[in-house]
């Protein structure tokens, strides 16, 4: 049970407070971005590149503006005139805005078609006259590295391959050394598949010009507003739109999970054409446009190696790693981290030698790398460690969830060093994995299990025990383009007791407006229900790096506390001088201050405010405001125990996941309700890569499965009813002991789904399949081995 | 080529000019401006755009605007009357939605699942919204959405809403 | 997405309906469900420049048992299949399939003429209907002709109805005595086209002689597929669980189907093996309840 310091009425850490921003999304009033209009706004839509790799001979454009309602179209020869056809990356590369001579991939913006209406838009968009000269694309990131592979990049000075960089950590020679002396050494090929957020909401932007006030709104989906203000102010600040001159606002986001990151090169040709025609211009892609161009997540081929001894002590792991980031590496991670925070990869166990490489490639594939509901490139690594784990309790013999229990940090050993230099803040991973056992009924699946093979039947059982790492960053390492990641909150109470407060992040379904409250309700016992929330507007809201990577509670969260803290102990003088004692005197419980020992002798928190502004001590400032840019001190490390239970049928090998439990430890918790949504949604996110969901692509670079027809978004139907619970091991350096949560379910769930079917498949001698695994895959892989005719 | 239309949407008539190949999610959206019905794919695959069309659950971004001349239209924005629907009450207690692009399309599907079905089973819930695809819930809190407000429409007791964690 | 301009009229008899065909001939498409049209219209892979609704024309809507047939309008939804209450105590292998076609909304506007005369060997209907022999009836300003459903079905999305005809009622000989139907397809999740589907009719006698079986095939081949080889095994036979095996791997070797993202060859004739075994068991179940 959670325990709650504060009432119901004030509703802070701890309750499951209904929503407070549901009642306009259940009522049809939410505002996301398609539902703006603004009058004389113009649309626009982008012609895109049939081919992978080709250069363009010609843009005809004659039949297109004949189209009535098509006003322009713009291409890259247009842009090049304001030096904007190129821009620059998240990661210090380069991206076309549009092309002027070649095209990278298949579905890239070649030209964009302004009209009046959107009915108009696509039919100048189909008009529009591209004549190419196709190329052979490069479309395997191995064959991409071998020498005789064409330089996709030629448009940078000096590129002589298609290598990118090269990132490592940990100590080579010694794990080197270790490999060769261990006992057992297990080694899985891998490859995490190259997906797609796929959020409900397409991307999409009103670029609002003003010419009058030289100034320009831009309504975008963003999950990154102030960031995307500097960087328009940057990149376009010598045409006169500096940063107060531009005002960013992301309204109702419909799902971002870290698609809605990246700068897209529709949003900056939206703005460039506001720009030149003054008017505003709306810019929406459809679903095919969203899948096939917009970035994607993973797509890490990984080798992974585990030593350890026979009795099934884990002594070291190596890595190696190829990254496949398409024609430019447009990931979003924090500029020195080139592989993100991979290097969590050691996993919950105790042991001390490590070493990872990873090497970056281009290909003529679309660009990206965004950490998909995942704290930078976490899931990849995750499934590294979690399933060659597996592989090492298979090869040992013992089970795979007592090799876990010895292998584990003991609860005692935190703060632990990490051999790849992290320091995990808390954890106890005897505890959730023991609960997660004991709720699945562990041994029992396993006497089943053995039953059902007998009888040939396919059973299995996965556990994933991983360790998370969020809340970037602590501004000493971590930074985008310069920018620290640090986050702020801005709380600002009313004379009469009621608040409202801004945030730098920007909630695009986890909840802020209810959390963030709660925060501020615990540490000021204002109730909840009375503090108003608002992010998205940079005119209005602090600066801040935004949501991603499960960063708003460890940052902008952790700020809201230390900020209502400032303003409970201006409460405290003012209680002190209203109650005529020392401020040592008084003491605080939620909502108010009270004498020691004369707790007759009190006054609330709204009467406190309300002195703020009518009966201040002399010598104090009047008014009730705080800001607070947080910058953490370290990471936090939530952690999680997943089971899984899968029954494959034996001649379809259709999979059913007939049991998920997942016990997750994300430090004290806010709101068990948000908290325990976000898993479910995450461990559905979760289902998607492991059994459903991978963008396929020809061997000329053609995506195959650019719709949602085909690219397999799990129903209802596939996700099963999902079984939560939680411990709790807070943080130690965080204000209120919290650690993120959003991501866990997505990083936690693919390896335990795969666990358990490689476990029911393992009578086959199967020890590792790639994810997503399908019944199809299934068949292939057993016809292989010649287990099926 | 233009046609005029005459359409009763939440109970309000409107006559409109469409081109015949108007989709009928862009004649709601934007000539009626009622934009609590979104637009999430172009193949009739996530629901995102469901509504009532003469009391069916369809999806307007595959339906012509020209043929729902005559028909009568419900969106998200008629659901509530005296205060919230049973379903929006039900999605809001059970946190049934997160990011809410997903949820009117949901909840419009919902109306129709359990006016022919006022007692569904969870399969009988899954299988009823397979039709509407959402990113963010994982599902469980919107069967328990559409159980609750089923046993709040056949007046019965309504089952906790507080999280249930093993 | 959106589609093409095009001209458009919604006839309120079959009389006119045939008369806008006629004059529009090749450029003229007609709209019932509109569920495969306009899907394609918006991704602009058909630009038709001429739509015929005819969801305005009456007494193409019926499920009725008459004269020794289920007859069935081409326009009825697949909803209405789905609880119409002859179809669910008599014809389960309807139900079977109407679940898994599209989702529930889809299946309030797709209808079960336009499944069949969309003449996509992915779509699931014209299994059943192979299955149960179905007749189909086609009319014109001529009149109306009916077609059994073995000669409806010439091509890729080419089927018996000409540009100037409309399918206007599906007619399915009332099956009689011993008699259990079913269908099911594998799919990689709900509402997708099959990646193998089968649909299954069979009558057998006291003595467990098989004295009627269908066996139509869903996507595993250019056009909807009857297993004519495996019903040859089973008709007039008693049937075993040796014979069920001959007639699974004919029905394998017959069909012809091509390697997509669902699959390649061999595991399709695969699942469509396994696929007829228990299909031909769940009938034969339901025709011994």
């Amino acid at each position: 049970m959670i325990r709650c310091k504060t009432s119901k009425e004030i509703s802070g850490m701890g309750h499951s407070m209904k929503r407070k921003e549901d009642d306009r999304f259940l009522q049809g009033k939410g505002n996301y971005v398609d539902d703006i209009q603004l009058p004389g706004m113009l649309h626009m839509d982008i012609v895109r590149s049939p081919y992978a790799y080709a250069k363009i001979k010609s843009i005809n454009t004659e039949a297109a503006l004949a189209v009535p309602g098509v006003i322009a179209v713009v291409t890259g020869k247009d842009l090049e005139q304001y030096n904007l056809h190129w821009m620059p990356t998240l990661m210090s590369d380069t991206q076309m805005v549009l092309p002027t001579d070649t095209v990278m991939y298949q579905s890239q913006e070649v030209a964009a078609v302004i009209a009046t209406d959107r009915y108009a838009a696509r039919d100048g968009r189909e008009a529009v006259m591209v004549e190419y000269e196709p190329m052979k694309a490069v479309v395997d990131p191995y064959k991409a590295l071998e020498p005789d592979a064409p330089v996709l990049r030629s448009d940078k000075e000096g590129k002589t391959d298609n290598h990118i960089w090269h990132w490592e950590v940990g100590d080579k020679d010694a794990t080197e050394k270790l490999f060769n002396e261990a006992d057992v050494v297990v080694k899985e090929q891998m490859h995490i598949p190259r997906i797609h957020v796929s959020s409900i909401e397409t991307c999409g932007c009103v670029a609002d010009y003003d010419k009058v006030e030289n100034h320009l709104t831009m309504y975008m989906t963003t999950q990154a507003p102030h960031a995307i203000r500097t960087v328009i102010a940057l990149v376009a600040g010598h045409v006169g739109l500096t940063e107060e001159k531009v005002r960013v606002i992301s309204p109702d986001i419909g799902g971002g999970f870290g698609g809605k990151v990246p700068v897209y090169p529709g949003y900056v040709i939206a703005i460039a054409v506001s720009f030149l025609v003054g008017k505003p211009v709306k810019w929406v892609e459809d679903r095919s446009e969203n899948l096939q161009a917009d970035s994607f997540a993973r797509d890490y081929h990984i080798t992974a190696e585990m030593a350890g001894t026979k009795e099934g002590k884990i002594l070291g792991t190596r890595f190696k790693i190829l990254a496949d980031h398409g024609y430019t590496d447009a990931a979003a991670n924090p500029s020195k981290f080139p592989t993100g925070l991979f290097s969590i990869g050691t996993g919950s166990y105790d042991y001390g030698t490590a070493y990872m490489e990873a090497d970056a490639v281009y290909t003529n594939k679309p660009p990206g790398g965004v950490a998909y509901r995942c704290s930078f490139r976490v899931t990849e690594a995750v499934h590294a460690i979690e399933r060659i784990t597996d592989r090492f309790a298979m090869e040992v013999g013992k089970d795979p969830a007592q090799l876990r229990m010895e292998n584990f940090i003991k609860k005692e050993d935190f703060p632990w060093k990490s051999p790849t230099g992290w320091e995990y803040d808390s954890g106890d991973y005897h505890a959730g994995l023991k609960l997660a056992m004991d709720t699945v009924e562990y041994d029992k699946l396993r006497v089943e299990q053995a039953e059902k093979r007998k009888n040939g039947e396919l059973m299995g059982i996965g556990i994933s025990t991983f360790t998370e790492i969020v809340g970037a960053g602590p501004s000493k390492d971590f930074d985008i383009l310069g920018i620290k990641m640090f986050d702020s909150a801005e709380i600002r109470v009313h004379p009469t007791g009621k608040a409202i407060a801004r945030f730098g992040t920007k909630s695009q379904g986890q909840g802020h407006e209810t959390t963030y409250a709660q925060i501020i309700a615990e540490e000021l016992g204002i109730p909840a229900a009375h503090i108003q929330i608002e992010e998205g507007d940079t005119d209005t809201a602090p600066y801040g790096l935004g949501t991603y990577a499960s960063r708003s509670t460890p940052t902008a969260g952790a700020a809201a506390a230390v900020a209502a803290r400032k303003l409970r102990d201006k409460a405290k003088k003012i209680a002190a001088y209203l109650l005529e004692v020392s401020e040592e005197d008084l003491e605080w419980e939620p909502g108010k201050f009270f004498v020691k020992g004369a707790p007759e002798k009190v006054k609330t928190i709204q009467e406190l405010v309300f002195a703020a502004y009518t009966n201040h001590p002399q010598g104090m400032e009047a008014g009730f405001e705080a800001t607070h840019y947080y910058d953490p001190p370290n990471l936090t490390f939530p952690s999680g125990a997943y089971i899984c239970v899968v029954d494959i049928d034996k001649e379809t090998f259709e999979i059913k996941v007939r049991r998920f439990v997942a016990i997750d430890d994300c430090g004290n918790i806010i709101n068990p309700m948000i908290v325990q949504g976000q898993v479910h949604g995450g461990l559905t996110q979760g289902l998607a890569p492991a059994m459903y969901e991978e963008l396929i692509y020809d061997e000329d670079g053609n995506i195959l499965n650019g719709t949602l027809m085909d690219y397999l978004v799990p129903t209802a139907v596939e996700s099963p009813s999902w079984e939560t619970g939680h411990t709790v091991t807070p943080s130690p350096h965080h204000p209120i002991g919290a650690k993120g949560v959003g991501e866990s379910p997505t990083v936690g769930a693919p390896p335990a789904i795969a666990n358990a079917i490689v476990d029911a498949l393992s009578p086959y001698g199967i020890t590792h399949m790639d994810i997503p695994i399908t019944p199809y895959k299934i068949w292939k892989t057993l016809k292989a081995k010649g287990v099926i005719e | 080529m233009k046609k005029q239309i005459t359409v009763t949407v939440n109970g309000e008539q409107h006559t409109v000019e469409v081109e015949t190949r108007t989709l009928l999610v862009h004649t709601i959206r934007e000539q009626l401006r009622l934009t609590g019905t979104h637009i999430g794919c172009d193949t009739s695959s996530c629901g995102a755009c469901t509504v009532l069309l003469d009391g069916k659950s369809i999806k307007s971004c595959t339906v012509l605007s020209i043929q729902a001349d005559g028909k009568e239209i419900s969106t998200v924005e008629g659901l509530a009357k005296d205060g919230l629907h049973p379903l929006q009450e039900g999605f809001k207690e059970n946190h049934g939605l997160h990011c809410g692009f997903c949820t009117p399309g949901m909840l419009m599907r919902a109306v129709e699942l359990l006016e022919k079905n006022p007692n569904p089973t969870e399969e009988e819930i899954r299988w009823g919204i397979s039709g509407n695809l959402c990113r963010c819930t994982g599902y469980n809190n919107i069967v328990k959405a559409i159980q609750y407000a089923g046993a709040k429409m056949r007046g019965e007791e309504t089952p906790s809403t507080e999280p249930e964690f093993v | 997405m959106i589609p093409a301009p095009f001209d458009y009229a919604a006839p309120a008899t079959l009389a006119e309906a045939f008369s806008l065909l006629e004059q529009h001939g090749d450029e003229a498409k007609i709209l019932a469900g509109g569920h495969s049209l306009i899907p394609m219209m918006k991704l602009r892979f058909a630009s038709p420049e001429f739509l015929v609704d005819i969801n305005n024309i009456p007494g193409l809507s019926h499920i009725k048992e008459e004269n020794g047939y289920l007859k069935i309008g081409a326009l009825t939804r697949e909803t209405e299949l789905d609880e119409s209450e002859v179809i669910r105590s008599k014809y389960p292998i309807f139900t079977d399939a109407s679940k898994l076609i599209a989702d529930p909304q889809v299946r309030n506007m797709g209808t079960v003429g336009g499944n069949i005369a969309h003449g996509d060997a992915a779509n699931d209907h014209p299994a059943v209907m192979l299955a149960l022999r179905a007749e189909v009836d086609i009319s014109s300003s001529e009149g109306t002709r009916s077609v059994p459903i073995d000669e409806f079905f010439y091509g890729f999305y080419m089927t018996a109805v000409q540009p100037h005809e409309i399918l206007t009622e599906i007619r399915i000989p009332i099956p009689n005595g011993k008699t259990g139907n079913a269908y099911h397809k594998l799919e990689r999740k709900v509402g997708d086209y099959a990646t193998a589907g089968v649909a299954v009719q069979i009558t057998i006698d006291d003595a467990g002689v098989c004295t009627y079986i269908g066996i139509g095939l869903t996507n595993v081949n250019p056009v909807p597929l009857r297993a004519v080889r495996s019903e040859e095994v089973l008709l007039g036979q008693k049937v075993t669980d040796e014979l069920i095996k001959e007639a699974a791997k004919y029905a394998s070797e017959d069909c012809n189907p091509s390697e997509d993202l669902r699959g390649d060859e061999a595991y399709k004739r695969s699942m469509v093996n396994v696929l007829v075994k228990r299909i031909i068991h769940k009938a034969l179940e339901r025709a011994h309840a």
